[in-house]
């Protein structure tokens, strides 16, 4: 088992050249529309804000899947990208928390 | 002699782990896990600050000084959004470098510009430096306007934030342009793919990070 160890990370199916094309066109076109949705009144509407974050999300997320690799890779890499990832975004959520609700006003 | 030479070889090129995995892969990833903290804490300091400052520049509204003089809103987006294709498409050159030196040889890549690493590696070398040139182009706008990282609490939390993202860029061209050299010297194969392998996750990691402050920074007012 161990013979073959040190090629396991290897292993693994990468995307083709055109499914790179199609990555990059597709993350192309969501900046597109981040950038345009910018520029129009839906800026003013309430669901901008939560809008940009689930575009901006979906482009962090094929990043990391596809041209990281992440989608294809050994499970201990998920583990070590996902684990400090989730930390950090706690951290961030229990800052942006005790900044908003508890700071006292001058 | 031959013998023992053949083994030394061998257990250069191979290195045995109980997780079967390279470390080398291992830690390159354990390190960006490392730099998701550095950089959202760097983002969360942004967000809290967002809105505190008492004197402008403001990053979306214009200020007017005690003085008189007026300042227009700083952040300029058609610029920042080519800079952010731009660094896109420096992910796609990346991966199609680690590509071509993955299937260095093969049918369909050898002598065509989709198996040339040295191409792609010094392409995605070039837009990485473009995007460092719109960010001196940007900080040196700002800096002109009456922005610069003593002036407010915005001044000091996006100078701080995008200027660590620019020297992680900077240290990933750097990276890039040795692996460059690298290939143009004695070319890369097969058995180099991961040393591209863990250059292209550092470069992919940079990116993200630059989607996250797109958004946060520049698009949500």
């Amino acid at each position: 088992m161990n013979d073959h160890a040190p090629h396991a990370d290897h292993e693994h199916e990468h995307p083709t050249w055109k499914q790179y094309k199609w990555v990059a066109l597709i993350l192309t076109l969501v900046t597109v529309v981040e950038v345009w949705i910018y520029y129009t009144p839906f800026k003013e509407t309430p669901y901008y804000v939560p809008t940009l974050l689930v575009l901006s999300a979906f482009k962090f997320a094929t990043v990391v899947l596809y041209y990281m690799h992440l989608k294809y890779d050994h499970k201990l890499f998920k583990a070590l990208f996902t684990g400090p990832l989730i930390i950090a975004g706690c951290t961030a959520l229990a800052l942006l928390a005790l900044f908003s609700h508890l700071a006292i006003p001058e | 002699m031959a013998s023992a030479a053949a083994v030394a070889e061998h257990h250069e090129h191979t290195h045995y782990t109980t997780t079967g995995l390279d470390n080398r892969k291992v830690a390159i990833w354990a390190f960006i896990g490392s730099e998701c903290m550095l950089f959202v804490s760097l983002i969360s300091t942004y967000l809290i600050y967002k809105g505190k400052s008492i004197v402008g520049p403001f990053p979306h509204e214009t200020w007017t000084a005690p003085d008189g003089h007026k300042f227009n809103a700083i952040l300029n987006i058609p610029v920042t959004t080519q800079s952010t294709f731009v660094l896109l498409m420096s992910s796609l050159a990346m991966v199609l470098a680690l590509e071509a030196v993955e299937n260095t040889g093969k049918p369909g890549y050898a002598g065509k510009i989709r198996g040339n690493a040295s191409f792609w590696l010094g392409f995605t070398a070039v837009l990485g430096m473009t995007f460092l040139g719109y960010q001196a182009f940007e900080f040196t706008s700002f800096v002109h306007e009456g922005l610069t990282i003593h002036t407010n609490l915005f001044g000091s939390s996006f100078f701080t934030l995008t200027g660590f993202h620019g020297a992680h860029v900077t240290a990933g061209v750097l990276w890039l342009l040795t692996l460059m050299s690298i290939s143009m010297k004695r070319g890369l194969t097969q058995k180099d793919a991961l040393l591209v392998d863990i250059c292209a996750l550092y470069w992919h990691f940079v990116d993200v990070v630059w989607i996250a402050i797109f958004t946060l920074v520049y698009l949500i007012k």
